[in-house]
């Protein structure tokens, strides 16, 4: 049992984390940077270590400091939550070598999950269907061109290295691909440092769904079910559902069957996500795996009833899963909407400033994830999320209907938010029908010039 | 962009919110403009960036940039001054 477990990650996530280890009684270790002293997490976990200025790079990516904070503190474990050292072997790694324990996936787990041609290739072998592709890294345009002219135009120039939707190009035919080439693989460099990238078929008006996997150390593997993240803008997910409106019975024991066999494949212990990507065809094909607890997992809690957070402290602790899938009562529907705080109506412009006045909502069916509070000055330094807003119901209807009350009832003052544009969404019959691609946003949104 | 008259010809460009301001593209990239450049209505000056959000600093005049009194890579509050720019 741990004693202490140190968690090194900000904002909401590291509200949740600590509130999963207070029910368990295990103490918490908050770290912040400078620009981060007024944070909620804070007030909530039993001891607090300031890790450096506001950039970061040097407080929150900062490896040493957070081993420093770790090993002075006398913690056993560390929870990386996500983005941040989430999917850092290198820091997995270091947890290793300091005695602790990083509660997440292996560091050869989190190294096979972001290097995504081999990922694939190691599913492909397994018989996990795939998005057809060249068969690694693309050097030349000539490569490139008898690639796409197998695999059929349209195609997607991808980063071979960079995850997060940066990166990618899309060629309709050969013109195109001969001019963008070039241009994709100095877009790959500025995106993660290298300039490798492959190609794959695009999948036209896709849906994206998505597995939530989790696997203890004594070989257990089981799924909780998929979630619905088709409505993004520019590759960030926006509104999440589970289940998928569209997904079938029948349908989910096959993809279910196949994130199971990708996880073996990849020895995957932990809580982790795989992502597929659906065709209008209702074919799926693997897209990557996501290696940490994700944003969206509320979702998947509140249909399952499993916490898993907790279910990722308890793994690192040694237990064995205490359910298998059949005993696993999916429940109803739910959904999150991400609260930003940016302006909608100005080209998603960012809107920093002191929240004077919040109120979070309440009521049956209602669960706010956030740090905010009554007074809090959002830091200039981090992302905008603010808050997630799920709500869950016995149908996808009542969750929808909680979901408009929640939106309404909640303020967040004076800074602008993104309720204006998911109370236009929640009001829009295509949502309603469950009918959505990856383009849908578009709709909805004027992009700005910039 | 908050743009006020200082002293007849001269403009005081201003932070519109606050964010982190940046002199150059890139780090390893010369700054966008220096005091005394001539700039072109719209041009580029410099990067704020708020909440992982990048926005262009742009010139809301033809003229040179009289003085730069934001510092590279420092926080700025909304409203703060950010360039003094002579109009031509």
């Amino acid at each position: 049992m741990f004693k202490k477990v140190l968690v090194a990650n900000r904002g909401e996530i590291a509200v949740r984390i600590i509130r999963a280890l207070k029910e368990m009684g295990i103490k918490s270790v908050g770290i912040y940077s400078e620009a981060d002293r007024t944070s909620r997490h804070l007030q909530l976990a039993d001891e607090t270590v300031c890790v450096g200025p506001a950039l970061s790079a040097k407080s929150y990516l900062n490896v040493d400091r957070l081993m420093d904070a770790a090993t002075t503190t006398g913690s056993d474990a560390v929870h990386p939550g996500y983005g941040y050292l989430a999917e850092n072997d290198h820091f997995a790694t270091a947890c290793q070598r300091n005695h602790l324990v990083f509660i997440g996936p292996t560091p050869e787990n989190i190294k096979l999950a972001g290097d995504k041609i081999t990922a694939k290739a190691v599913m492909q072998r397994e018989g996990v269907p795939v998005i057809p592709s060249s068969p690694g890294r693309v050097e030349t345009v000539d490569d490139a061109v008898s690639v796409s002219e197998n695999l059929g135009y349209p195609v997607m120039v991808k980063s071979a290295g960079g995850g997060g939707g940066r990166g990618i190009r899309i060629c309709r035919d050969k013109h195109t691909l001969v001019e963008d080439f070039p241009v994709a693989k100095m877009e790959a460099r500025a995106a993660c440092g290298n300039d490798s990238v492959y190609i794959e078929k695009y999948i036209a008006q896709p849906r994206h769904i998505e597995f939530q996997i989790v696997s203890d150390h004594h070989g257990h593997t089981i799924h909780l079910g998929e979630r619905e993240c088709t409505i993004q803008r520019r590759y960030q997910k926006l509104i999440e559902e589970a289940p998928s409106p569209v997904i079938t019975e029948a349908l989910r024991n096959k993809m279910g069957d196949m994130a199971i066999r990708a996880a073996k494949a990849a020895n995957y212990v932990n809580a982790g996500t795989v992502e597929f990507l659906l065709d209008k065809d209702n074919r799926f094909y693997f897209m990557e795996i996501n290696s940490r607890i994700q944003v969206e997992h509320p979702v998947t809690e509140m249909v399952t009833g499993i916490d898993l957070v907790k279910s990722q402290i308890q793994i690192s602790m040694g237990a064995r899963l205490g359910y298998s899938f059949d005993d696993v009562r999916f429940r109803g529907c739910a959904i999150e909407c991400r609260i930003n705080a940016e302006d909608p109506d100005n080209g998603f412009m960012p809107s920093p400033g002191q929240v004077t006045r919040f109120m979070a909502p309440g009521g049956y069916g209602v669960r706010v994830d956030t740090h905010l509070y009554q007074g809090y000055e959002l830091p200039i330094y981090y992302d905008s999320l603010v808050a997630k807003l799920i709500t869950h119901d016995m149908t996808r209807e009542g969750a929808i209907s909680i979901m408009k009350r929640a939106l309404e009832e909640m303020v967040i003052h004076p800074v602008k938010t993104t309720i204006p544009l998911y109370l236009k969404i929640l009001g829009d019959p295509m949502f309603l029908k469950g009918d959505f691609d990856t383009g849908y946003i578009d709709r909805f949104v004027k992009e700005p010039e910039d | 962009m908050n743009e006020r008259d200082a002293k007849g010809s001269e403009i005081e460009l201003r932070a519109p919110m606050s964010g982190v301001f940046y002199s150059k593209p890139a780090p390893d990239q010369p700054p966008y403009v220096e005091e005394g450049s001539q700039v072109k209505k719209k041009q580029v000056l410099a990067l704020l960036e708020t909440m992982k959000v990048f926005q262009k600093v742009k010139s809301p005049v033809n003229g040179v940039i009289k003085i730069i009194v934001a510092e590279n890579e420092t926080a700025l509050a909304d409203d703060d001054l950010m360039f003094v720019i002579e109009k031509r």
